[in-house]
């Protein structure tokens, strides 16, 4: 699999995501510019965390008018796969390429810690190597991740089975006291009706190795790796 | 745009700039005339406490500064240790105390800044930060406020940059009530043959400017931080920098980019004193002259004057000598992220600084005698005069109810979880955090080896105050500890010397005292001191700070499978009292925090006790046989025991020969171990042969804490005393 991790000024998961896919997982990695047109023929793009240009305006608000977002949105469109993580699920909701919209923690308080996720669908590209209702643990590190949607549209998007993650107690649960950024509906992660684009806000690339004492985030990435092959390439590390 | 008239240069002006007479007669005898108002500003800053270490000098040379490990010692950008593999750290900490108190956002977050610019500007990647911040009590005027600003300031620039803040520790002191400390540390990581240095050097090689333009914020920081305060400074606002963490992270992926064209001679942040310090540092390391053209500069606006321009602290702006005719390399990596580039002179022969505007010589000067011969003081030095007062025995109640007491203690903000901080720094950003903030050391992963780099920053100004000489010795034997904690041994530390204002004889002993008790432990436990900042002038309305030598220390564990935690993990382990208690309580949190007292001499610091512990632990935790190991600080074992257990939330049982006054005694080079069922013979017959005292007191399990003392008993439910040491800092911040 082919993967591209774009560079905006101001990105700083960029090399942590390549580092997953390049010396965890074995695959091929390229940075892609914010500036670049061409998507130098990967499968997979990923929008990394960070601050792009700054984010003075609003997460991912002047992001989404990148030029290299053009590009990604034409391969969307072909049914390529794109991950939005942090700061790129913000790039991803501004640039129309998923629903809904991210505020400021309903706390007003950047919130760095460890959440618990449920997973709400495991028959996507991005999930397969998880089980459906499977609760993992990942952190988050993030000031504008309040998911929030008009209430016919969360209704709908429940529908259309977009909301992928959901931050719950550990046992699994919804409640108000384990959903740290007050997101409507516990919603930590969507993809599209297609289901080729996911953005989330908890980050799978900080959980992939066992030194750092978690590794519930890898799958994601094992997944996209055996979907392009139909075996997991990295399996042998 | 109207040309305002300049002030007469003269006497009065240069007080004004914070020159003495003497100073200023100095100057003008260097030049054999008049100096320019720019001229009378350059030196003002140079010359500046800040910049100078005019006080500091002459004790700092104590400080042993060399070692195996050690490529660069202090005089550069940040220090350089080597770590294994072909890696070595780069580190430094730094003060921002005054501008964080007159504007505590900006002023943090521009802390954060000049000490990551500090570790990049030398080729290094910067990968983890802590932070020693010291606020007064909460209740005391704006001090919500100042917590508040800081820790969004630290937050917002360290989590833009994508830098995890690891650690560091937090105190809460009267003494700080009007001046707190913002003490930030950096460490970056480099290739052994890739660091930079910023000495100038090849005549007629050009000077370039990179980054942001320049505006007239922060002119005189330098100064206005070798003052101290009084009613008027909050109209020393305009003094403090303005930061944009957005440009600094571009200029950090900039430069690090830049630095693989081999077309850099040397390169140098912009910090304090701007242009001028950065400028002419680079060319005394170097033994060159330099020109200047300010016309070039980029600007912010137009108007500057070339004392403005020289004396702007804007952020985010670097220096860097070229090699002549491969500029275009380096400029063309700048324009691609987006900054500013711009020729603004070039190296000259000779040893003389030219710097012209607008055609007109603004300044013409020597370089060396404005540097390296910047005055050096013997200031007068004397004891208080209450010292024996300050040291006089206290009487020690006993605790009627021990629980009581340390349910006391871990509620108030001193010693309460920091938890409510440290969330609100990415911690985890670049994936190498393997023991984040709030436990002894942070510890984070050497990518590519099984390597992992310790961090701590330690001090306990009360000890200081008390008696500095012990309470500079603590403060490295406390690393040294720390680090031993997660089985790292030492190679290099680096400290922010925080004191009152050093024109008083008692600072000045305090200051001397502290950095002797620092020298020799730092000689005794093998620790080079490779960098560092001196921050005086810190008290208000004449009331001085606590002395704060701030300690920030790096150590190396070898393998990071074997790593202990510093919380109990697993039931059945058994528990290892290591060291002597001697009932102390001079200084301590227990006659402080709950009966008044701060009073008597602090806990003695026996170096070779230190030392001994500290290889018992390297030694054993490679066996992989130390599942837990904790040291013991303020709150003595009580706290250190509840701290133990509610990390993850396991209990343990122990029954220990002490007098229940004596569970909260601060004795030094104590630390608690937990150790596999077993191997506890193994363990024992170790620390018999380092010759440190050992003793079983029991194990780990269940969900209680259970302490069984001399006739007390303390039994408690984790979950409680969780609940109590967690809420305590909300709460009284009243959130």
């Amino acid at each position: 699999m082919k993967c591209g991790v774009v560079v905006f000024p101001g990105s700083n998961c960029d090399h942590d995501v390549y580092h997953v896919l390049k010396h965890v997982l074995d695959q091929e990695v390229v940075f892609l510019w914010h500036e670049d047109t061409s998507l130098k023929g990967c499968d997979l793009v990923v929008l990394p965390g960070g601050w792009s240009y700054g984010d003075y305006l609003r997460g991912g608000a002047m992001a989404a008018l990148a030029p290299v977002l053009a590009a990604v949105r034409a391969h969307a469109d072909k049914g390529g796969f794109v991950l939005g993580i942090c700061n790129g699920f913000q790039v991803l909701t501004e640039s129309h390429l998923l629903p809904g919209a991210l505020r400021r923690n309903a706390g007003l308080r950047f919130e760095c810690r460890d959440v618990w996720v449920r997973v709400e669908r495991a028959d996507l590209p991005f999930t397969r190597r998880y089980s459906e209702g499977q609760v993992i643990r990942m952190p988050i590190a993030h000031g504008e991740g309040n998911f929030e949607h008009f209430a016919g549209e969360l209704d709908r998007l429940e529908a259309a089975r977009q909301v992928v993650f959901r931050y719950v107690s550990p046992t699994g649960e919804i409640d108000p006291a384990w959903n740290f950024n007050g997101s409507a509906r516990a919603i930590a992660g969507v993809c599209n009706e297609a289901g080729n684009v996911l953005g989330l806000m908890p980050h799978p690339e900080r959980c992939a190795e066992e030194v750092l004492g978690n590794k519930d985030g890898l799958a994601l990435f094992e997944s996209l790796a055996q979907g392009a092959f139909g075996r997991l390439a990295g399996a042998a590390r | 745009m109207t040309t305002a008239t300049q002030p007469r240069v003269d006497l009065p002006l240069a007080r004004e700039l914070g020159l003495s007479e003497d100073e200023y007669a100095r100057l003008q005898g260097l030049l054999g005339r008049t100096p320019t108002l720019t001229e009378l500003g350059i030196t003002s800053a140079l010359w500046s406490e800040h910049c100078s270490y005019k006080s500091s000098k002459v004790y700092l040379k104590e400080f042993p500064t060399s070692g195996p490990r050690v490529l660069q010692g202090p005089g550069e950008n940040a220090g350089v240790v080597e770590v294994g593999h072909g890696w070595v750290a780069v580190f430094k900490m730094e003060s921002h105390n005054h501008p964080s108190y007159i504007e505590p956002y900006q002023g943090a977050a521009t802390g954060v800044g000049g000490i990551l610019r500090d570790v990049f500007t030398m080729g290094a990647r910067p990968v983890a930060m802590l932070d020693a911040l010291r606020f007064g009590r909460l209740d005391a005027p704006r001090m919500r406020s100042l917590v508040d600003g800081v820790v969004r300031g630290i937050g917002d620039y360290g989590n833009c940059m994508g830098i995890p803040t690891v650690g560091g520790e937090t105190g809460f002191h009267p003494s700080y009530d009007g001046n707190i400390l913002v003490n930030a540390f950096a460490l970056g990581i480099a290739r052994r043959e890739r660091i930079f240095k910023a000495r100038a050097a090849g005549t007629g090689n050009p000077i370039l400017y990179v980054g942001s333009r320049t505006g007239r914020d922060g002119i005189h920081g330098a100064t206005m931080a070798s003052d101290a305060f009084d009613a008027e400074s909050e109209k020393k606002k305009p003094t403090v920098q303005v930061g944009d963490p957005f440009t600094e992270k571009v200029l950090l992926e900039a430069c690090l980019e830049a630095m693989r064209t081999s077309a850099i001679v040397a390169i140098q942040d912009m910090g304090a004193a701007g242009l001028t310090s950065s400028v002419f540092e680079m060319a005394a390391r170097g033994g060159v002259g330099f020109r200047l053209d300010l016309d070039r500069v980029p600007l912010r606006e137009p108007g500057l004057t070339a004392y403005e321009m020289m004396l702007s602290e804007s952020q985010e702006r670097m220096v860097i000598v070229a090699k002549r005719g491969k500029q275009e390399e380096v400029a063309r990596v700048f324009r691609r992220w987006g900054l500013e580039v711009a020729t603004i002179g070039e190296v000259t022969s000779g040893s003389r600084a030219e710097i012209v505007h607008r055609g007109k010589v603004e300044a013409s000067m020597p370089i060396a005698p404005l540097t390296d011969g910047a005055p050096v003081y013997q200031r007068p030095v004397a004891p208080p005069a209450d010292l024996a007062r300050r040291q006089e025995a206290p009487s020690v109640p006993e605790p009627g109810d021990p629980l009581g007491a340390l349910e006391a203690l871990l509620a108030t903000p001193e010693l309460a979880s920091k938890e409510w901080i440290f969330r609100q720094y990415d911690h985890t950003v670049r994936t190498n955090t393997v023991a984040g903030p709030g436990g002894d050391a942070a510890v984070i992963l050497l990518k590519g080896t099984p390597t992992g780099l310790a961090l701590t920053s330690d001090v306990n100004p009360v000890y200081c105050f008390l008696d500095p000489r012990t309470g500079g010795r603590q403060a490295v034997a406390e690393a040294v500890r720390n680090l031993a904690c997660a089985g790292a041994e030492p190679v290099g530390l680096t400290d922010c010397l925080n004191f009152g204002n050093p024109e008083r004889p008692e600072i000045m002993w305090q200051f001397r005292e502290c950095v002797r008790g620092m020298a020799e432990a730092c000689r005794a436990l093998g620790v080079p001191v490779v960098s560092g900042n001196v921050s005086l002038y810190n008290e208000t309305e004449g009331r001085s700070i606590h002395p704060t030598p701030t300690v920030a220390m790096v150590g190396v564990v070898p393998d990071l499978g074997d790593m202990p935690a510093s919380h109990f993990r697993r039931p059945g382990r058994r528990l290892v009292l290591l060291g002597t208690d001697r009932g102390e309580f001079g200084g301590s949190a227990y006659l402080r925090l709950l009966h008044g007292v701060e009073q008597g001499r602090p806990p003695a610091v026996d170096l070779d006790a230190e030392a001994r512990l500290a290889r018992l632990l390297r030694e054993t935790v490679p066996w992989g046989i130390v599942r837990t190991a904790h040291d013991f600080a303020e709150g003595g074992l009580a706290v250190a025991l509840a701290e133990a257990t509610i990390g993850a939330g396991m209990g343990a049982t122990l029954n220990v020969p002490l007098a229940p006054r004596d569970l909260f005694s601060e004795s030094q080079a104590r630390a608690i171990v937990a150790i596999l069922p077993g191997q506890l013979e193994r363990f024992l017959e170790a620390a018999e042969r380092h010759g440190v005292p050992a003793l079983e007191v029991g194990e780990s399990g269940g969900d209680r804490l259970v302490i069984e003392a001399d006739g007390a008993r303390i039994d408690v439910e984790v979950a409680r005393l969780r609940e109590i040491w967690t809420n305590a800092l909300p709460a009284a911040l009243g959130l």
